[in-house]
């Protein structure tokens, strides 16, 4: 590849994660009504994006694996636990990352 | 004076949301950085693309991209279809970044998983500024992204320590959030149903091509009990 070429690959790179940031808001401009069914799905989508995160993230763990996506298993456990029990964001996520490292770099 | 107070408030209530991305983005970062200088490439490169690309998975993909024949279709085709997730995270900040003027162009430009996340869930206290709130999460989280990008190409093979897991701080918030979305829900449809077809779509299709038939049955699903779900949400 030449400099222009990877320019231009990572410029394209660029413009398609933006069209994807910017198109609702050229669709469904300030000022004029939103359709019902875009103001609906803008209350709905983010439960389920959220949930859709959380699966993202985690989508490289290999059940198959030796340690059986266990690490994952218990830390994330460990992070809902806490969250319930103490409801402190920062402490929930510092906690559970600790055990996930502690988990993967001594135990598995 | 004014206005610097404004916007010295709006920064302290962000910052302290940003904390666990600075060590996510940090890991993440370098980790980046690290694997364009392995792929042959100066630190420049990370640090171009961090800063304009600004979205972590596809960055990575992109290495690859630089490293095959050129393919400006196929190459603009994938990153539409990796990123094509915004597309439902606009639609959720349409109301929320009405009315902010200039601001709007760069909280729509910086909107990564992470940093929607934040500005849609954060509970932004009534004396803070939301445009300044906004613009400061959004500005934190590029410039830890930006900046672990260009040190990991910079540092090279120097670096060498034992942070195996880090990258977990990244899973951990979105569940944290994401159990702050539930705790907020009296009926749990929409978490259930995000939940129930990723997890489907990823068994069946596999990590690297769930993402758009997860959006696709999220969206079907959502518009077919647009009924029973606005009733449950209250919002009919």
């Amino acid at each position: 590849m030449t400099l222009l070429e990877q320019i231009i690959t990572i410029g394209l790179c660029a413009l398609g994660t933006m069209l994807t940031r910017f198109l609702p808001f050229w669709i469904f401009r300030e000022g004029r009504p939103t359709p019902p069914l875009i103001i609906y799905l803008g209350k709905a989508l983010p439960a389920a994006v959220f949930a859709l995160l959380v699966v993202y993230s985690l989508r490289n763990v290999d059940l198959a694996a030796p340690s059986h996506g266990l690490p994952e298993a218990i830390a994330v456990g460990v992070t809902i636990l806490l969250h319930f029990w103490k409801r402190q964001m920062l402490l929930s996520i510092a906690a559970g990352t600790a055990c996930y490292m502690l988990l993967t770099q001594l135990v598995f | 004076m004014a206005t610097t107070g404004i916007k010295r408030r709006a920064f302290q209530a962000a910052f302290p949301y940003t904390i666990p991305i600075f060590a996510g983005f940090w890991f993440l970062g370098i980790a980046y950085g690290l694997y364009m200088h392995v792929s042959g490439f100066s630190f420049v490169y990370p640090m171009i693309m961090s800063a304009v690309i600004f979205g972590g998975s596809l960055e990575f993909v992109a290495v690859s991209m630089l490293l095959s024949p050129f393919a400006p279709l196929q190459t603009f085709l994938v990153a539409v279809m990796i990123q094509a997730r915004h597309l439902f995270y606009g639609i959720a900040m349409l109301d929320r970044f009405a009315g902010l003027g200039w601001k709007r162009w760069y909280l729509i430009y910086g909107m990564c998983d992470e940093t929607f996340s934040l500005n849609y869930s954060a509970e932004i206290p009534k004396d803070v500024d939301r445009g300044w709130f906004m613009i400061f999460v959004t500005l934190l989280n590029q410039l830890y992204w930006v900046s672990g990008a260009t040190l990991g190409g910079l540092l090279g093979g120097f670096i060498r320590f034992n942070t195996d897991g880090l990258e977990f701080v990244l899973t951990a918030m979105f569940v944290v959030i994401f159990l702050e979305q539930w705790m907020k829900e009296q009926k749990h449809y929409t978490a259930l149903i995000g939940m129930g077809v990723s997890v489907l779509c990823l068994v069946i299709f596999g990590p690297d091509s769930f993402l758009i038939p997860s959006m696709i049955g999220i969206l079907l699903l959502l518009i077919g009990f647009k009924k029973p779900i606005e009733k449950a949400g209250g919002w009919s």
